[in-house]
């Protein structure tokens, strides 16, 4: 296994917050890991330095070897990083497959004037598109709602095209902030079947940031515990859920075993 | 029952074709009624919204404007004028709609790309480039107005670009603040480069400004028809109006519907994740910028060469105000829509106004009494011409309350997706 992703002392301020401090983080190629941790944590921050939308003051961020900092957002998609947020931002007046087609455009390879004059290789190209977006949508399970607004689509759906636009990228590496937030436990269920099945047929190496245990538990190989800034723990679920520090973390100073039901009253 | 007729294409074309003649023919009865003027305009749009079949549509719409609007516009030379403004608005409109409308860039000081386009040939199309490189060589033989249609397309561009860069950080309000600061700049340096070197001429403005030449003229002759006719001038410019429009139409709907026009669009709904996706900002803002930028060069050289004298007055701050309430007052976004919003508008201020000014003035010259008043009586303040502005506000006003959308807002194209071929 070889690191796809890898973060060496990663430190972000913003004035005198703190919300990254000397982090450092590996993940292999083929896995799904998680970030997890109380709100505030720094997770989201981590995610916004991966691809470009942050950048730290200190520490370096490499992606299959190459150096990541310094580059626009734009052009870590097109290295094959790409992302969701946690709040829902889709195309929101663009339709379903618009927003997805959206998401191949680092793989356009025609430029102004073939879309001018439509000559052949523009033809070729857009239908190429087209059936790609028609396939993700497929992937997705909304290739009956191609053609609607995305802001008209129900949240679940929301959350899918997302992915699916994530994916049009042909990333390497998919980002998912909160993914199953707002979903019922086996809409959440349904989603990480897909996210295994992805793993499967296109290779991906998928990072997940997540609130609900449950699925952090069932789906990653590899778990990392951010709080308030710092790493506190990582390791495999089963040996971080044990971990005193991340369970203080989360529930505060008080003798509590996951085991013993989870019930955190 | 009807509407199930109207459904019929034949129908539907039978009746475009008997309005059309109809109004037609009542203008050419009586060439002055402005009511009659109107009522052709709007069988042009019933037209637009007639289902018929794609190319007797497209044959149809290509007769009216090319052969029975001409044919009105030489019974009534004020009509062609009225149909030149409509044209060149309509290439504004269309050009703002790609920043504004898709890559919803509010953009404030548009017309200054007008005006880079209008003066680049002025000062060449005129002896002004005498002032600044003296001896005597302008202006530049009328054959290179065509060049110049190029040029003050690669100009506005360029401006376009130079108005992007240092405002490409910026988005909403500020960004609308830099573009009103840009175009004010604009103007206010035509207004005062006439010294030390005399560009501009300053508020003075450039003319005599050459005209495209009728390089046709043998042609009419042979036909028998007098090229120097103060007939055929206009004609001609409404020809390359028409042109200028076709091409602007054509080029903006291959860009709306294409990786880079889906871009614009994305980055207007959130830039953000624009970005995130791939949608490199820098450059696909000033991409719109240009694009925008260019068609409002085209449009001012045609226009400096109908004015033959420009001036700083002609673009000011409420010219680009005009342009854009076209667009919002169209549906943002909307090809449809830009160009039906800078014909209502444009048509709004010179006729139907105008129109309702002339009527109450020849009321007040009649002395017609309306309910025991009588209108000669009436102050010249109150006649429609003078709050021209007021009532245009009051329309915008009204639309913004009762269809903020606009008259033709975009719709979202939806196309039937193919079962993948290939795995």
């Amino acid at each position: 296994m070889t690191a796809l992703l890898e973060a060496r002392g990663v430190t972000k301020r913003f004035g005198g917050l703190i919300a990254l401090n000397k982090v450092d983080f590996i993940l292999e190629e083929g896995r799904i890991a998680s970030i997890i941790g109380p709100n505030g944590a720094g997770k989201t921050t981590f995610f916004n330095v991966f691809t470009g939308l942050y950048v730290p003051e200190e520490g370096t961020v490499s992606f299959r070897g190459a150096p990541l900092l310094g580059l626009r957002p734009d052009q870590i998609t097109a290295l094959g990083v790409c992302r969701t947020f946690q709040n829902i931002r889709l195309f929101r007046n663009m339709t379903a497959v618009e927003n997805v087609l959206v998401g191949m455009h680092a793989r356009v390879g025609a430029g102004l004037w073939s879309a001018l004059s439509r000559n052949r290789r523009f033809k070729t190209e857009e239908r190429a598109l087209w059936a790609r977006a028609a396939e993700l949508l497929d992937t997705v399970g909304l290739r009956g709602r191609a053609n609607e607004i995305a802001r008209n689509l129900p949240y679940g759906d929301q959350r899918r095209l997302e992915i699916g636009r994530a994916l049009a990228s042909r990333p390497a590496l998919l980002l998912l902030d909160e993914p199953t937030a707002g979903m019922t436990q086996g809409e959440a269920r349904d989603l990480m079947a897909l996210l295994r099945r992805l793993i499967a047929d296109l290779g991906l190496t998928i990072l997940l940031i997540e609130h609900n245990m449950r699925v952090v538990m069932e789906v990653s190989d590899h778990v990392t515990v951010l709080d308030y800034g710092e790493k506190i723990a990582e390791g495999r679920a089963v040996e971080v859920q044990k971990d005193p520090r991340v369970i203080e973390a989360y529930l505060g100073r008080r003798k509590w075993t996951p085991a013993a039901g989870g019930d955190r009253a | 029952m009807i509407k199930g007729l109207l459904e019929k294409p034949v129908f539907a074309t039978g009746l475009v074709v008997g309005l059309l003649a109809l109004t037609a023919w009542g203008v050419t009865r009586s060439p002055r009624s402005i009511v009659l003027f109107m009522l052709f305009q709007a069988s042009i749009l019933v037209l637009y919204f007639a289902r018929i079949p794609r190319w007797p549509k497209a044959l149809l719409t290509a007769g009216t404007l090319g052969v029975l609007m001409p044919v009105l516009g030489t019974i009534n030379a004020y009509y062609m004028e009225i149909a030149i403004q409509v044209g060149i608005f309509v290439a504004l409109a269309l050009g703002l709609n790609i920043v504004v409308g898709l890559a919803g860039l509010l953009d404030l000081g548009y017309v200054a790309f007008f005006a880079v386009g209008a003066y680049s040939w002025a000062i060449f199309g005129s002896p002004q480039a005498n002032q600044m490189f003296g001896g005597s060589a302008f202006p530049l033989s009328p054959w290179w107005f065509f060049v110049f249609l190029l040029v003050g397309v690669g100009v506005a561009a360029g401006a376009g670009i130079l108005l992007g860069l240092p405002v490409l950080r910026l988005h909403g309000d500020y960004l609308a603040l830099v573009t009103l600061g840009f175009g004010e700049v604009i103007r206010v340096l035509a207004n005062n480069l006439d010294k030390p070197i005399n560009i501009t001429n300053g508020p003075k403005g450039i003319t005599p400004i050459g005209r495209p030449p009728i390089f046709f003229a043998p042609l009419l002759q042979a036909l028998g028809i007098d090229p120097s006719s103060n007939v055929i001038y206009p004609l001609y410019l409404y020809a390359l109006v028409l042109l200028i429009v076709g091409v602007t139409v054509l080029v903006n709907r291959r860009l709306e519907d294409s990786h880079i026009g889906r871009a614009w669009e994305a980055i207007r709904e959130d830039q953000t994740a624009a970005q995130a996706m791939g949608v490199p900002l820098v450059r696909m803002k000033l991409l719109a910028f240009a694009c925008g930028a260019s068609f409002a060069g085209a449009v001012g050289v045609l226009f400096s060469a109908k004015q033959i004298f420009i001036n700083p007055e002609s673009f000011t701050f409420m010219e680009s105000i005009g342009v854009l309430a076209m667009i919002i007052l169209g549906g943002m976004g909307s090809i449809p829509g830009a160009i039906l919003g800078a014909a209502v508008v444009t048509i709004l201020n010179l006729q139907v106004l105008k129109g309702f000014s002339l009527w109450l003035n020849e009321l007040r010259n009649a002395g017609t009494m309306i309910l025991g008043y009588n209108l000669a009586n009436l102050p010249t303040q109150l006649e429609p011409a003078k709050y021209e502005r007021m009532i245009f506000g009051l329309i915008l006003v009204l639309m913004m309350i009762f269809r903020p959308q606009g008259i033709l807002p975009a719709r979202r194209r939806t196309r039937e997706l193919q079962e993948s071929a290939e795995p």
